[in-house]
């Protein structure tokens, strides 16, 4: 063995394709692109994207070292700059006691922050601050050639759009400087609803209460008839300082969130994941959501992590692995989210609780994935029967409705749809082509998308 | 690349014009598929198979390709990726019958067959392993048959062919396993195709759409090895226990 070759899955445990994989720290970046074949490179990060996103079969595959502590707080401008191989979860544990909070978080503090960037991750604020890529001050990317530039929405800013939501495809992220959002205490005040429908659900999301920074629902996409949307809609913000009791208060930003178990590297009996074991947990989570709940105080890792507590949960699958499905449909569209939902609902894919987000604007990046409109994500086991079929047919809806798919979480669609989805995908590929000429950055997910065709 | 619900999009299928090969790929092909190839030895009858499988966003190609030229496996394989690029899947599905019993008298007509069936299948398969272990994923199908688990005496040069690769998948397929390069071996029985026509039929006689829908189904599940009809396995089991005396006597076709 020359090489460290490994077998590398997504979070959805499909897929498994080998490369050669490098952990550097980010001055050996550029001696590591060496070895780089005519498969080319590729960065990972911490794997949490569903799909073929952050592997490189047959290729070079780095992981970017960097520690939190290497990270600069500049208070007077609200900004952090970091290592770009840093976690969400690192990075919070280094602010949060300063006052300080990252500006989009996704469902799992386990990401990095340029594959935030390179994903333009969103979070439970997009329908009021945008995503991630919104709120970068600046980045310095490595390119193909060996030279670092620094990127931002006034520096070379078509470079910088193609890189926010470009799959690390334009080049090597090595750093950024990020906006960060002043906190009082490290508690969120919490709103809890119960929504009987899909209808009622649409009006709620709409609606000025709506406007508060954070706002998602989780929907039972098992529900069917007259429950079918049926929800559990989480509304908050960051609580103030007079919203926590005084024991509370004593340390208001106090943050430590741990993990409480891990799922065990075996796989689960045969069927332990089925329908009448999902819906019995979505009938019971439903019922055991207050109707109406306002200004609870939860920790952050319980309002926004709350899968992070168990570690590896994506095992509960087994061997066979899951599809993540998400897309966004644009307002005026609901007709089509309902009729996905009812097609979910009808086939009985056994899926936990779906997730159904408002968007605001998207951004200038020709590939991030948040528009204007609505989005679904939920979780299937991949080895459910018809479910290609099932699949296709709905990225069909998805699309003649003007909506599209996130390349962070898709690991089953097509070329042709994401043309659809992503009209200015040539755009983008144009600006991509002049800064790696050669095509040194590959993805699975570039090979099986025609991204970098 | 394939997806995550195990759809390729580039399959090459060696032995272009077989029956079960064809109907391998009829099963695989969904809405992700882009690049069929065909190799086989005769192209117009290779033509005229990727004819009925052509639709739009489809692309089919047929490449000359023949079993027994095995010093020009590599080079076909590396056309076909030059043209297509990463294959996802290979079928490797040619091989010649022979006639029975008059086979195993007839030495050059064994020869031929040995050197197509053992010799050609094993180069194939390396030329196409090779190109996968370089791009770090892929998947073959090989198929073998029953006799891989017992050959039977109606046609013992064919049989001991498909018994000879049997084993060498079994052996290449766990070598390549760490190299993200996934080998099914699927082994049918009697199948009703162009290749047994006017053959007597034995015991649990299949079609090469029964043959593709249990291929496909082991390789959503990842399996090492299927056999078609699934009950075979159990049946050979018994089987490859039965004493020799009694094992010729059994009608088995």
């Amino acid at each position: 063995m020359q090489a460290p070759h490994r077998a590398l899955a997504g979070w959805g445990r499909t897929n498994a394709t080998v490369a050669e994989v490098v952990e550097v720290p980010n001055h050996e970046v550029v001696a590591a692109l060496r070895d780089a074949g005519p498969r080319g490179a590729l960065v990972r990060g911490l794997g949490r994207s569903y799909g073929d996103a952050a592997q490189n079969s047959g290729g070079l595959v780095l992981r970017l070292l960097g520690a939190a502590h290497q990270a600069v707080l500049h208070p007077e401008r609200g900004t952090v700059t970091v290592p770009a191989g840093v976690s969400i979860d690192d990075l919070l544990r280094v602010i949060v006691p300063r006052g300080w909070f990252v500006p989009v978080t996704p469902g799992t503090r386990f990401v990095t922050i340029g594959g935030a960037i390179a994903s333009d991750i969103h979070g439970k604020n997009h329908h009021v601050e945008g995503s991630f890529g919104n709120h970068v001050e600046s980045l310095t990317l490595l390119l193909a050639d060996g030279s670092q530039v620094l990127l931002g929405p006034d520096q070379q800013p078509a470079l910088f759009w193609a890189t926010v939501g470009g799959m690390g495809l334009t080049g090597i992220i090595l750093e950024a400087t990020v906006r960060l959002l002043p906190i009082e205490t490290s508690r969120m005040a919490v709103d809890t609803i119960r929504v009987p429908d899909l209808d009622t659900l649409f009006a709620e999301m709409t609606s000025p209460d709506d406007d508060v920074r954070y706002s998602v629902a989780w929907i039972d996409p098992l529900a069917k008839g007259r429950h079918l949307g049926r929800s559990v809609l989480g509304r908050g913000d960051h609580a103030r300082l007079d919203q926590l009791s005084a024991k509370a208060a004593a340390d208001p930003l106090a943050y430590g969130p741990h993990q409480l178990v891990s799922v065990p590297p075996l796989v689960p009996p045969m069927g332990f994941i089925n329908h009448t074991t999902v819906a019995a947990f979505n009938e019971f989570w439903f019922r055991k959501a207050p109707r109406r709940r306002i200004g609870e105080i939860q920790s952050i890792g319980s309002f926004f992590h709350p899968l992070d507590v168990v570690g590896r949960w994506n095992r509960v699958y087994g061997a066979g692995g899951m599809v993540q499905y998400q897309f966004v449909v644009p307002f005026g569209e609901e007709a089509a989210m309902r009729t996905v939902i009812e097609r979910l609902s009808e086939a009985g894919a056994a899926s936990f609780l779906a997730v159904l987000k408002r968007f605001g604007a998207g951004n200038p990046a020709p590939l991030s994935f948040p528009a204007l409109g609505w989005t679904l994500a939920l979780d299937v086991p991949a080895a459910s029967h018809g479910l290609g079929e099932l699949l296709h047919g709905l990225d069909r809806i998805v699309l003649d409705a003007g909506g599209r798919h996130y390349f962070t979480k898709d690991s089953h669609t097509t070329p042709d749809a994401i043309r659809r989805g992503y009209p200015r995908l040539d755009e983008w590929k144009a600006i991509r082509d002049a800064v790696d000429p050669n095509g040194l950055w590959q993805s699975d997910l570039s090979r099986r998308l025609g991204l970098t065709d | 690349m394939d997806n995550a619900l195990g759809e390729p999009q580039t399959i090459l299928l060696l032995g272009g014009t077989s029956d079960i090969g064809l109907a391998i790929v009829r099963e695989l092909l969904s809405p992700a598929a882009r690049t069929v190839v065909l190799a086989c030895r005769n192209v117009e009858k290779g033509e005229r198979a990727a004819a009925g499988l052509r639709h739009d966003g489809l692309t089919v190609d047929v490449v000359a390709f023949d079993g027994a030229a095995t010093d020009t496996h590599e080079a076909v394989v590396a056309s076909v990726v030059e043209r297509h690029g990463d294959v996802d899947l290979a079928i490797v599905a040619f091989a010649l019958l022979g006639d029975g019993e008059a086979t195993s008298r007839d030495v050059a007509a064994a020869a031929e067959i040995a050197h197509v069936n053992f010799t050609g299948t094993i180069t194939a398969t390396i030329a196409v392993a090779n190109r996968m272990r370089t791009q770090g994923h892929g998947g073959i199908v090989l198929l073998s048959s029953v006799a891989g688990e017992r050959v039977r005496s109606a046609n013992p040069v064919y049989g001991g062919t498909k018994a000879g690769i049997d084993g060498f998948a079994q052996g290449f397929g766990d070598e390549l396993a760490g190299d993200g390069v996934h080998m099914m071996i699927v082994r049918p029985g009697f199948v009703h195709s162009a290749m047994t026509v006017g053959k007597k039929a034995a015991p649990f006689a299949t079609t090469p759409e029964k043959v593709a829908e249990v291929t496909a189904k082991g390789l959503r599940a990842k399996r090492r090895m299927v056999w078609a009809p699934g009950i075979l396995r159990y049946v050979f089991m018994t089987l490859r226990h039965v004493p020799g005396p009694v094992w010729r006597r059994l009608p088995l076709g």
